[in-house]
């Protein structure tokens, strides 16, 4: 009884300052340092971001400062005489990724459509899961899959029965290899093609039903509610999606460059063509990489196409939360 | 009055049934044409992924060999990818070490204690690193790593798939920790728990099966990760000898063998892409069938 009296009566040293640092900071000493320990922890995560970016402008401000701007004009990479650029990796960047949205938006919409609208009910989670497991498949495998499957083929029926029946455009034309814009394209579409479905269907499924069977009760087909009801509500997320979906084919590494050939040719708009991308310029060089200008120049590369992504994923979650804030909750991609 | 409808019922069979007319046809024939695209387009997106699924069956060159042997050189019969197997489960496994708990607590954060402009900085770089091409992390590691170690090592590699992991265990771990009722907290807070033990045992474990989710689900995505560890783990055919020294992976192997003039080689490559593409169906499935996300999504 005594001792009782006595612990809850006046408490030790330890037991006073802790209650001091409860009233001083309104907080009791465990939470404190919980939430320290958080803070602390979430410091290591944004200065792991800032490391990122410091640690490739700091590597690459070698060919920064020798090269300037024309380091993206520069056609060649070329560690004998001492000259880089990445024209060429930038334009095959940009022509294999606008190629794979070209076929994997309309395709890619049309199938979320099916999903959301006119799929079997009992059918619509298998391939919603179905499709998104496309999205879990790792780049190693599609790629494995383009080298050894897609562009043999390429090389034996398809590019030849592209250029005997559609040889008057300027993308049929040229030396048929199998590895090439054409194959680096196709493979980017299927890797990209999950994530458009992904999203489109996140946000059409948001569309309010009122709004849908409205436009049905005014005697619409379905092909009008989607017209006029659910693409415009949906377009801008959409377009968050597209442009995520971008981001995604201008970065992917592994399954272009098993793919591309990796060989710089004369730029033309031909899609049989031999090329590489920033990403897969990283890839390739690294192991032979000495270190100085050569090294650097490929740290730039890793440079630009962190930027590039870096752009099309803010513009893309600043559309798809503008989605959100007109009251679509829920689509988080 | 009712005489009226009844004309009207006699002089047209369905009154709210519009006459066929040119426009109308061009209304049906349109529709008609969506629904049959959307229908192939879907099909043809399910189709490449059976066909990713069925047709790239590397089951023919699994045996045991596959799983105990080192690859062998040139290609000669009876290789395997045991060091490349245990590579990547120790790669894994130490970038769950980074990753797990950086990711937890960043969600911890950004649900419990997160408000204001530091929150929204948080939440905006987790989403950025998540767009980011994992090359770059490799990159990363490369710099911080193995250029002052002077060698390659399945640390770095470790350490660059750690921060791939970050944002996913985080957001997955966010989204489950906000779906837990507030009274909760409110009533573990009254009965006088202090904010720490509120989240450790209350929230925590409420949301336990949904943090596990997203932890599986990122162990899966690492280790099909083969970018990053191309300039941190590198890959080697001897034995793995120790964390700071060059570690082979599956996804490492499968990329060097896909490529190799032998086709011995070529076949352990589809041996090893069937093994990591199972990997994926039986993550993807378990998670699916534990979390009722076969119903909750829709």
């Amino acid at each position: 009884m005594q001792e009782q009296v006595t612990v809850s009566g006046e408490r030790g040293v330890i037991g006073r300052s802790l209650d001091w640092i409860t009233t001083r900071f309104g907080k009791k000493p465990t939470d404190l340092v919980f939430r320290g320990i958080t803070l602390l922890l979430v410091f290591i995560v944004i200065a792991t971001v800032i490391g990122v970016a410091a640690v490739l402008v700091v590597y690459s401000w070698p060919t920064i400062t020798t090269f300037g701007l024309s380091f993206l004009t520069n056609q060649a990479f070329d560690p004998v005489h001492n000259k880089y650029g990445v024209a060429p990796a930038i334009f095959g960047t940009l022509y294999t990724s606008l190629f794979a949205m070209f076929f994997a938006i309309p395709i890619g919409l049309l199938a979320a459509i099916f999903v959301v609208d006119f799929c079997p009910r009992p059918l619509r989670i298998p391939l919603a899961f179905f499709t998104d497991l496309l999205a879990a498949i790792p780049s190693v495998i599609i790629g494995l899959f383009g080298f050894l499957l897609l562009a043999p083929w390429l090389q034996q029926t398809g590019e030849p029965w592209l250029q005997q029946h559609l040889g008057f455009l300027p993308f049929f034309q040229g030396q048929i290899q199998g590895v090439g814009m054409l194959a680096a394209g196709i493979v980017l579409t299927i890797m990209v093609l999950p994530l458009i479905i992904a999203v489109s269907r996140e946000v059409m499924l948001t569309v309010p039903t009122a709004q849908r069977e409205a436009m049905l009760a005014l005697g619409a087909t379905r092909w009008e509610v989607i017209r006029y009801a659910v693409l415009p509500f949906s377009r801008v997320g959409i377009l968050g999606g597209v442009i995520l979906a971008l981001g995604r084919a201008l970065g992917e590494t592994m399954a272009v460059t098993m793919v591309i050939g990796n060989q710089a040719s004369k730029p033309s708009l031909s899609l049989f063509q031999t090329g590489y991308t920033l990403s897969s310029v990283i890839a390739n060089q690294f192991g032979e990489a000495t270190p100085g200008i050569f090294l650097s120049a490929v740290i730039e590369a890793g440079l630009i196409v962190f930027i590039i992504t870096l752009i099309t994923n803010i513009l893309a979650r600043l559309l798809i939360n503008s989605m959100q804030s007109r009251g679509a909750k829920g689509v988080r991609v | 009055m009712s005489a009226t409808v009844s004309e009207r019922d006699s002089s047209a069979p369905n009154p709210f049934q519009p006459p066929q007319s040119a426009r109308g046809i061009q209304r049906q024939f349109s529709n008609g044409c969506l629904v049959v695209l959307a229908t192939l387009f879907a099909l043809l997106a399910v189709g490449v992924l059976i066909y990713l699924l069925f047709i790239l069956n590397g089951i023919r060159y699994i045996n045991l060999d596959f799983f105990l042997n080192l690859p062998t050189p040139n290609g000669e019969p009876g290789g395997g990818m045991g060091p490349a197997i245990q590579g990547t489960i120790i790669l894994v496994g130490l970038a769950s070490l980074f990753g797990i708990p950086l990711g937890i607590f960043t969600a911890i954060y950004l649900s419990e204690f997160g408000r204001g402009r530091l929150a929204n900085v948080v939440r905006s770089l987790v989403d950025l690193l998540t767009g980011v091409p994992t090359i770059i992390f490799g990159l990363f590691a490369w710099v911080i790593i193995v250029v002052p170690q002077q060698t390659f090592s399945g640390f770095a590699g470790g350490v660059a798939l750690g921060i791939i992991m970050i944002p996913i265990v985080a957001r997955t771990t966010e989204d489950v920790l906000h779906l837990v009722p507030r009274e909760q907290r409110e009533a573990s807070l009254a009965l006088g728990a202090t904010e720490a033990r509120t989240t450790l045992r209350v929230v925590i474990p409420a949301a336990l099966s949904g943090i596990v989710t997203g932890i599986v689900l990122a162990m899966a995505r690492v280790a099909g990760e083969t970018a990053p560890l191309l300039m941190t783990a590198f890959g080697t055919t001897f034995r793995n000898s120790g964390i700071f020294q060059p570690m082979d992976a599956l996804t490492l192997r499968v990329y060097n063998f896909t490529l190799s003039p032998y086709q011995l080689q070529v076949n352990q490559a589809y041996a090893g892409a069937f093994v990591l593409i199972l990997l994926i169906l039986i993550t993807s499935f378990t998670v699916r069938w534990f979390t009722g996300g076969f119903r909750r999504r829709f």
